[in-house]
């Protein structure tokens, strides 16, 4: 069977599945729409907020980043992982007790301010946009690559199957459709890597099989190492980034995932505090399956490219590498005229650019595996992408339908008219996700960072002196999030956009990058709020009561 | 007493919380990233140690980190709730 047809089969195939699933979990009333009935089970939680959390930065480019990195790109694996002990700890139990339906609803009330509810709900918003963009241009890119569309064409389609299941199924459809694609994507990413694994150490495990020695005897990761010095690389066993930078790197991911109000917001689905503790935990165990096998894949896909190109004819390269070369991820410019390729750290003498989305991408071609594989990686990488897009417009639509209008604009509105709302802001949010899609706005890169940090140094202080410090009040925790919000898009725009004068790497402060700034921005916030909360008066008595409440369980 | 009972739940969980996280920024930032040139001196396998903790070991603890924390709590509630019923 040829590679198209396969691939077609296996993307129509799990796209009936999630038809499928959003047409028998059709939300009824706001409660499902919003937190799928608070009736999750904890295990398919876990699997939803793995699926959710998993997006198609982590899927396709996070092992190829990790490849062209080396040790410096653990900051991704130490950082999206370490967030969830925050979360499981810090979070989740006492948000689930808190039991309402968003982020900016805890702000809210535990603020006892609109202002507050307000700012929660900007932060919520401009965290998800950025986000969503990238994911729509994901699915347009797998789309284009794989089956050959128009960049544009694979927009639409991801638009028509989002808008389908969010906005029919609300939080119930989006829950089980993850659940579906949480299984594709993580069946998606093991198979190859545990082939590649066998062929190349005949360990079938991934997570030995990098640290285990090659068929010729020798450490897969010494060799590495000797193969990237001898071409003029750092290193791969050890980073090229300061030991500060790496740290607050590190932080500031942690952080930010452990304030992405899409995560957040998958612990209001569970029954009760207990379910919300224990799904946190099957999330991690269902992300770490991915996020211990990246750094494998990595490694062995490095090698594999190495060992293939460096140094061999370019008119005797396999056919792979004309497919790649095609698409312009791979570019080969033989600047010797010496008709082999030269793949070398330095920029003078480097004959091959390699974009690093094809480490995972085309890793199933270099090792020669079978069709099939490479349709099941097409469909996983969509399952990825369409999963974390779905989650965030439902964060963007109930901001609108539940803390706008229902909360501020018209307390008055019905059930009825709530949800009806809420399906129309999701419709909004589809297509405006999809015009970003197809329209990237040149920042898309830089933003991811920038959700992160911004998620950080906004909501991650307040909710957690929301639950742990009983004297935090409104005017503390409101100008905390403004200094954090503001520092953050300060820096960020300064050094990536070059506004306020702009500035290089030598003027970042303290030496920390913009990517790590949110844990500095984070630090300014606790400061703030604790200052500006000692200069004013206390929490009203029914707040103390409120997050005393929130401390403890209610008797099962 | 049953304000007496919240207070001494919350304690509880507070000391949890700092051991556990404790060793959260133990295994990440000080093993991973801080101590790992003195790490990396030892091996397990083809691992240099620092370098499997920033890109494995940490992740396994994270997990089991929250396994205990679920245990521990749940042990917790259930001490607490025969205490505040009875």
């Amino acid at each position: 069977m040829s590679l198209q047809l396969w691939i077609w089969l296996m993307v129509g195939v799990t796209f009936t599945l999630y038809i499928g699933i959003a047409i028998w979990s059709k939300a009824g009333s706001t409660k499902e729409f919003y937190v799928a009935g608070s009736g999750v089970s904890p295990i398919a939680n876990g699997m939803a907020t793995a699926a959710d959390w998993m997006s198609a930065a982590s899927f396709i480019s996070m092992a190829g980043l990790i490849s062209f990195m080396g040790y410096d790109g653990s900051v991704y694996l130490m950082g999206w992982t370490g967030g969830y002990v925050l979360l499981a700890l810090l979070l989740a139990p006492y948000l689930r007790k808190f039991g309402k339906f968003t982020v900016p609803d805890f702000i809210g009330d535990r603020y006892y301010s609109n202002t507050a509810r307000v700012v929660a709900v900007i932060c919520a918003l401009i965290i998800s946009f950025t986000y969503v963009a990238g994911q729509m241009r994901g699915v347009g890119l797998v789309f284009s690559r794989y089956l050959e569309v128009d960049i544009n064409t694979g927009v639409f389609i991801g638009m028509a199957i989002v808008l389908f299941y969010a906005v029919l199924g609300g939080m119930k459809g989006i829950t089980y459709t993850q659940v579906a694609q949480y299984c594709v994507l993580i069946f998606a990413f093991m198979v190859p890597a545990i082939f590649i694994s066998i062929q190349m150490t005949g360990n079938p495990i991934p997570q030995i099989g990098f640290g285990s020695q090659g068929t010729d005897g020798m450490y897969l990761l010494d060799k590495l190492d000797g193969l990237s010095r001898e071409l003029g690389f750092h290193q791969y066993t050890s980073g090229s980034k300061s030991k500060l930078d790496v740290f607050f790197i590190t932080a500031a991911l942690m952080v930010g995932t452990a304030g992405l109000p899409h995560v957040i917001v998958r612990f209001f689905t569970v029954k009760k505090v207990s379910d919300a503790r224990k799904s946190a935990g099957w999330a991690l165990l269902f992300i770490a399956i991915l996020y211990t096998t990246a750094p494998a894949i990595a490694v062995f896909a490095r090698i594999n490219l190495i060992e293939t190109v460096s140094e061999k004819r370019y008119d005797e390269l396999p056919g792979w590498f004309d497919n790649w070369e095609k698409t312009g991820l791979l570019t080969f410019d033989d600047k010797n005229k010496d008709g082999l390729v030269q793949y070398l750290a330095d920029p003078q003498l480097n004959e091959l650019i390699i974009d690093r989305d094809i480490m995972v991408m085309a890793n199933p071609e270099i090792a020669e595996l079978p069709n099939w594989v490479i349709a099941l990686l097409a469909a996983g990488a969509l399952a990825a992408a369409l999963s974390t897009a779905a989650g965030l417009l439902l964060v963007i639509s109930a901001s609108v339908s539940h803390d706008l209008i229902k909360k501020i604009i018209k307390p008055d509105v019905s059930e009825k008219g709530e949800l009806i709302a809420a399906r129309v802001s999701a419709f909004f949010a589809v297509l405006l996700a999809g015009y970003f899609g197809i329209n990237p706005p040149g920042f898309v890169a830089a933003t991811v960072a920038l959700a992160f940090g911004l998620a950080a140094a906004s909501f991650f202080p307040a909710i957690v002196m929301g639950i742990f410090y009983k004297r935090m009040n409104k005017e503390g925790a409101i100008s905390g999030m403004i200094v954090g919000l503001l520092l953050m898009l300060f820096y960020m725009t300064k050094f990536k956009f070059g506004w306020f004068g702009g500035g290089t790497s030598d003027d970042w402060w303290f030496g920390v990058s913009p990517e790590g700034f949110g844990t500095f921005a984070m630090l300014a916030n606790f400061i703030v709020s604790l200052t500006v909360c000692h200069l004013t008066s206390k929490p009203p008595k029914e707040i103390q009561e409120l997050v005393e409440s929130i401390r403890i369980p209610s008797i099962e | 007493m049953n304000e007496q009972l919240a207070k001494q739940y919350w304690k509880k969980n507070i000391k949890y919380l700092i051991i556990l996280l404790s060793i959260w920024f133990t295994v990440s930032f000080g093993f991973g990233i801080i101590l790992i040139d003195e790490l990396n001196q030892f091996k397990i396998g083809g691992f240099k140690l620092g370098f499997w903790f920033a890109q494995q070991g940490s992740i396994y603890v994270f997990v089991a980190l929250i396994l205990v924390y679920i245990l521990l709590m749940n042990r917790l509630d259930k001490k607490f709730n025969s205490k505040r019923s009875s």
